[in-house]
C-alpha cells in the first residue's frame, strides 16, 4: 500500500524536520565546540582543534605536571545515576498506585484528576522548594505535627540531608510518572482484575500478572521522563539537600558558567547523550522482547 | 459499571492515591499560605498582611515575565504536542530501524543537557540570524516539548490494540475523517497528558528560555531565578497565588459547564 | 470534555495576557538582577529624562558573560562585577564610553573611581560594592562571641560543626581560604591549590549547606550559627535577628563592586550614558542603597541614606576594617582550571 505508506512518511517528516533542524544542528555545532580550544576569556577560539577536553574526563595533570588518571568525573557520572534511578523508583512506587486509583473514576472525574496532579507545578521550582525548607526545617510544619503527635522526639533533622533531596526530586518529578502510567492503564478493562481476583489470585499476584503487565508501556514512559531530566536536577539537591555533592548537570552547566570551559561542558555532555541513547535503545529492546513473550 | 471495581486492590489505591494528593498540595497550601507574610522573606512568618498583592499587581516586569511565559508555554506546548502526535501515528507500524531511529530523535531534546541545548541553539540562532525574541523561545521550547508530549502519547498508543487503529483505515476513506473519529478519540488521554507535561516543562524552564531570550523576553522563571541576588520576595507567592486562582476557576468552570446529564452517561472511550 | 478543559486552558493563557507594550522611541534596555535597580527609581528616570526603560535579568555574572559570548545580547546596560569586568574589556565586549568625562564622575569616592579591572574608567561606572565575611549568632556560639578571624570558618569550634552554611560559589570560597592561609586568591600553583583544597575537604564535614540562595532566610530563621555570606545580605539577616554579629576576619575578606557598562551591540549608547550619569547622582544612588541594603561609591549620597544602613559597621567600614578588604582579582585561565579543579575534587 504506497498510498499509506506515503501518508505515513508525510505525517512523519514536518517533525524530524524540525528536530534536525533545531536539534541536530545545534548538536553538531557542540560537537565542534568539543575539539576546539577554550578562548582565553570563556567562550572558545573558534578553529583552533584539540582533544584536551576528552582527555581531561579521565586525566589530570598532578602537582608535577604528570598525566595521571583521575576518577572526579566518573564518581559525579555514578552518582547522578543512582539518584536519578532511586527518584524513578520513588515515583512509581507512590505513582503506580495512584494513577490505578484514577482510572476507578468516571471519565470526567479523572481528567480533572489530570489537571490537579499538574497544577502544582504549575508554581515555580523555586518557591516550591522554599515552600519544602518551611515544611523539612527543624520547627517546621512536619517537625511541629510529629513532635505533636508523639511520633518523634527532639528535633526531626531531615533538612540539608539526602532523605530532603529524595522528597524534594519525587515531589518535583511525580506528574511525569503517574500521567503516562494512567494513560496506558486506562484502558485496562476493570473486569479483568475482577476476574484475576474471582479465579483466587492474591493482591500481589494481581499486581505482578496483570496490572504492571499492562502498565509497562506507561512505566517505561515515566522511566524516561523521571531518570533523564532528574541527572540535571540541581535545585532540590542545593536547597534541601545541602549542595554538598555535584550532580552531572550541575557540573556540565558549570563548564559555560564560572569555570568557562565551553569543550570540557561540550565533551561532558556527548558523553552523557552517548550513554543515554544506548540506555534507551536498550531499554526499547527489552520492552518489544517482554511484549512477545507475554 | 464503573462504580464496581476489584475493592481489594483498589482500597489500597485509593488510600495512596489521597495521601499523594496531599503530598502535592502540602506546599502549595504553604506557598499561598506566605503569600499573605507581611515580612519581605519567603519562608520566615512575619504576621499576616495581603501588601504583597499590591506590590505583584505594579510591578510590570514580573507582570511581563508572567505575560511571556504563559504565551510561550501556551504556544510551545500545543505545537509540541500536535508534532508528537503527528510523529506518533506515522511511526505507528513503522519498520524496527526506521523506529528506533525517529524514536532516537525524538528523545534528543529530553537527553541533551539543558545549559548544551541553550548554548547551541542561541549560537544556532546568532549564525542563522534569527532575531532573539519572543518567537526564539517559543521555537526553543517547542523543541524540547516534543518528547514530554510523545512518551505519553506513545504509552498510549502501546496499549491500545493495535487491531483497532488497523480496522479503522479499513472503514474510513478520508485519512482526516479517520483522525478525527477513531484515532483522536483513543488517544485524547495520551494527548491530554502529553501536552499537560509539556505545558508545566515549558511553564518551569529556566536555562533555556535565558540564554535564547532577546530584550522583553524575560519568562517568570528566568525573573523569579533573577531575584536571588536580593532576595526571593512573596510577592512570587502572590503572584502564583492569583494564578492558581484564576486555573482553578476556569478548570471548575469547564468541569461543571461539561456536567449535563446526557453526556454525563457516556464513558466516550471507554466501555 | 478533555477538549474543552484544553480550550478554556488555551482562553486562559491568552485572556491573562496584557495588552503588550510597545517599542516607545526613547527606551534604554537595562540587563541586570531583578530588583536591583529598584523599579520606583527607575520609574523616577523615566519621569526625568523621558527615556522609557525595560528591563531584562539574569542569576550570575557567569550566565550573563556566556550568553553574551554566544552572541545573545541587544542591552544597553549591563551591569559586570569587577570579577569579570575586566574579562569584558579584554574580550572586546565593551563600548568605550569614557566614563569618567560624564559631568557625575566627579561625584565617584575612592577607591572606586581607579579600579584595577578598568583603571580609567573608560568603560565603566561603580553602582554597589560589598565584602563577603561571615555572620554568625552571638546566641548559638559558646561564650557569645567569635574572634574576628576565617578560623572560626573554615576550623569551626566542635560544638558549631554541623552549623555551618557556606556559599555556593567557588569564586567567594577559594578565595576565603586563600586569604585564611596566606595565598594568593588567584593562586597559579598547584601545590597552594592543594593546601586550600585540604583546608575545605577539612571543613567539610561541619557544613550543613552549601548555597548562596536564601541566605538571609537561613540566618534569620536559626538554620545555621554560621554563615559565610555578603554584608548587604547580613545587615538584613541581622534586622530580623538582633543576636547575629558580621565580621571581618582579620586575614582578609573579598570586596566586590558591581558597574554599568555598555555592551558593544548595545542599540542606543547616548540614552545608557545618560543613565549611566544619572546614576551617579548622590541621591539616586542612595536610594539604591536603600533598597538593596549594599553601599556606594558615591560621595554625599550618606546624606540621603537610611541611618540604620549608614551607621552599620558592616555596610560602612569604619577605617580600621577598611585595610582588611582585599579587591576581587579576574583570575587567569591556570589559576582559573585549579580553583575549578579544587571545587569538583571537593563536591566529586
Amino acid at each position: 500500500m504506497i498510498g499509506q505508506r506515503t501518508h505515513k512518511i508525510v505525517q512523519t517528516a514536518p517533525t524530524m524536520v524540525f528536530l534536525a533542524v533545531f536539534m541536530i544542528a545545534p548538536l553538531v555545532l557542540m560537537a565542534y565546540v568539543s575539539v576546539l580550544e577554550r578562548g582565553a576569556f570563556g567562550g572558545v577560539a573558534w578553529g583552533k582543534l584539540t582533544g584536551v577536553a576528552y582527555e581531561k574526563l579521565l586525566m589530570e595533570h598532578d602537582l608535577l605536571g604528570n598525566l595521571v588518571f583521575n576518577g572526579d568525573y566518573i564518581s559525579i557520572f555514578a552518582r547522578s545515576f543512582e539518584l536519578a534511578a532511586i527518584t524513578s523508583a520513588l515515583t512509581l512506587a507512590v505513582g503506580l498506585p495512584t494513577a490505578l486509583y484514577m482510572t476507578t473514576l468516571a471519565p470526567r472525574r479523572a481528567t480533572m484528576m489530570l489537571f490537579l496532579v499538574t497544577l502544582p507545578f504549575w508554581t515555580n521550582l523555586l518557591v516550591r522548594n522554599f515552600a519544602w525548607i518551611l515544611i523539612l526545617r527543624n520547627g517546621g510544619q512536619l517537625d511541629r505535627f510529629l513532635q505533636g503527635t508523639g511520633l518523634t522526639r527532639g528535633p526531626l533533622d531531615i533538612l540539608y540531608t539526602p532523605v530532603a533531596t529524595g522528597i524534594g526530586l519525587t515531589y518535583s518529578f511525580l506528574p511525569f510518572m503517574i500521567l503516562p502510567v494512567y494513560v496506558a492503564l486506562q484502558r485496562i478493562d476493570p473486569r479483568l482484575i475482577e476476574a484475576a481476583f474471582d479465579l483466587g489470585a492474591d493482591r500481589l499476584r494481581v499486581l505482578t500478572r496483570v496490572v504492571i503487565p499492562l502498565a509497562a508501556p506507561g512505566i517505561a514512559a515515566g522511566v524516561v521522563l523521571v531518570f533523564v531530566p532528574c541527572l540535571g536536577a540541581y535545585v532540590s539537591p542545593e536547597l534541601l539537600g545541602g549542595g554538598k555533592s555535584l550532580m552531572i548537570g550541575n557540573l556540565i552547566e558549570a563548564q559555560f558558567g564560572a569555570s568557562r570551559n565551553w569543550p570540557f561542558g561540550a565533551a561532558l555532555a556527548l558523553v552523557l547523550v552517548g550513554v543515554l541513547l544506548l540506555s534507551l535503545a536498550l531499554l526499547s529492546r527489552l520492552q518489544r522482547r517482554t511484549r512477545r513473550t507475554p | 459499571m464503573k462504580r464496581e471495581r476489584a475493592p481489594r486492590l483498589m482500597t489500597g489505591a485509593g488510600v495512596v492515591a489521597a495521601l499523594t494528593f496531599a503530598f502535592l498540595y502540602l506546599p502549595i497550601v504553604t506557598l499561598v499560605a506566605l503569600s499573605f507574610n507581611a515580612n519581605d522573606l519567603t519562608t520566615i512568618w512575619g504576621g499576616f498582611s495581603p501588601k504583597w498583592y499590591g506590590v505583584v499587581v505594579a510591578n510590570d516586569d514580573i507582570l511581563r515575565a508572567t505575560r511571556n511565559s504563559l504565551i510561550v508555554a501556551g504556544t510551545a506546548s500545543l505545537a509540541g504536542t500536535a508534532a508528537s502526535l503527528a510523529a506518533a501515528l506515522g511511526l505507528a507500524g513503522a519498520g524496527r530501524w526506521e523506529r528506533t531511529l525517529a524514536e532516537g530523535l525524538l528523545a534528543l531534546p529530553l537527553l541533551v543537557p539543558e545549559i548544551v541545548t541553550a548554548v547551541a541553539l542561541l549560537l544556532t540562532f546568532v549564525i542563522v540570524g534569527f532575531p532573539l525574541g519572543l518567537t526564539s523561545v517559543i521555537i526553543a521550547h517547542t523543541v524540547f516539548c516534543i518528547p514530554f508530549a510523545y512518551y505519553p502519547i506513545r504509552s498510549r498508543l502501546a496499549a491500545l490494540d493495535p487491531a483497532l487503529m488497523e480496522a479503522a483505515s479499513d472503514l474510513y476513506a478520508s485519512p482526516w475523517q479517520r483522525f478525527m473519529r477513531i484515532e483522536l478519540p483513543l488517544l485524547a488521554p495520551g494527548v491530554l497528558a502529553g501536552a499537560l507535561l509539556a505545558f508545566i516543562s515549558s511553564l518551569g524552564d529556566f536555562v533555556i528560555t535565558y540564554f535564547v531570550a532577546g530584550p522583553g523576553a524575560t519568562t517568570l522563571p528566568v525573573y523569579i531565578y533573577g531575584m536571588i541576588r536580593v532576595g526571593v520576595t512573596p510577592e512570587v507567592n502572590a503572584l502564583t497565588a492569583i494564578l492558581l486562582f484564576v486555573t482553578i476557576a476556569v478548570i471548575t468552570v469547564a468541569f461543571l459547564l461539561g456536567q449535563r446529564p446526557e453526556t454525563d452517561q457516556n464513558g466516550g472511550i471507554e466501555s | 470534555m478533555k477538549t474543552r478543559l484544553f480550550l478554556a486552558a488555551a482562553v486562559l493563557t491568552i485572556a491573562l495576557a496584557p495588552a503588550t507594550v510597545f517599542a516607545q522611541s526613547r527606551q534604554l534596555l537595562l540587563y541586570s538582577w531583578a530588583n536591583y535597580v529598584p523599579a520606583d527609581l527607575l520609574k523616577r528616570f523615566e519621569a526625568e529624562t523621558g527615556i522609557k526603560v525595560s528591563v531584562d535579568v539574569y542569576d550570575s555574572n557567569d550566565a550573563m558573560l556566556a550568553k553574551l559570548q554566544a552572541g545573545g545580547g541587544g542591552y544597553d546596560i549591563v551591569v559586570p562585577s569587577n570579577s569579570v569586568l575586566a574579562t569584558m574589556i579584554h574580550a572586546d565586549m565593551l563600548t568605550k564610553v569614557e566614563a569618567s568625562k560624564l559631568p557625575n564622575f566627579k561625584n565617584v569616592a575612592a577607591p572606586h573611581d581607579r579600579p584595577a579591572a578598568d583603571p580609567n574608567r573608560d568603560y565603566s561606572v561603580p553602582y554597589l560594592w560589598g565584602s563577603t565575611g561571615f555572620t554568625y549568632d552571638s546566641a548559638k556560639v559558646p561564650g557569645g562571641k567569635l574572634t574576628e578571624s576565617w578560623k572560626e570558618f573554615f576550623e569551626p569550634r566542635p560544638e558549631l560543626s554541623g552549623k555551618i552554611a557556606a556559599l555556593n560559589d567557588q569564586g567567594e570560597m577559594i578565595s576565603a581560604a586563600a586569604l585564611y592561609l596566606g595565598l594568593d586568591t588567584c593562586t597559579e600553583s598547584p601545590a597552594d591549590a592543594q593546601k586550600i583544597l585540604e583546608l575545605l575537604e577539612k571543613q567539610k564535614p561541619s557544613v550543613k549547606i552549601y548555597s548562596s540562595t536564601g541566605t538571609i532566610d537561613r540566618v534569620a530563621a536559626g538554620e545555621v550559627a554560621m554563615h559565610q555570606q555578603w554584608n548587604g545580605a547580613s545587615h538584613r539577616a541581622r534586622a530580623k535577628l538582633s543576636t547575629a554579629v558580621f565580621v571581618y576576619p582579620t586575614e582578609g575578606l573579598n570586596l566586590w563592586g558591581d558597574n554599568f557598562a555598555v555592551p558593544k551591540d548595545a542599540p542606543d549608547v547616548e540614552n545608557a550614558k545618560i543613565f549611566l550619569n544619572w546614576m551617579m547622582d548622590p541621591r539616586n544612588a542612595a536610594e539604591a542603597s536603600n533598597f538593596s541594603g549594599y553601599n556606594n561609591a558615591i560621595t554625599g549620597a550618606d546624606a540621603f541614606m537610611k541611618a540604620d544602613l549608614r551607621d552599620d559597621p558592616a555596610i560602612n567600614p569604619p577605617a580600621a576594617f577598611r585595610d582588611r578588604l582585599r579587591p576581587v582579582k579576574d583570575c587567569s585561565v591556570k589559576a582559573r582550571e585549579l580553583r575549578d579543579g579544587v571545587w569538583t575534587r571537593l563536591r566529586r
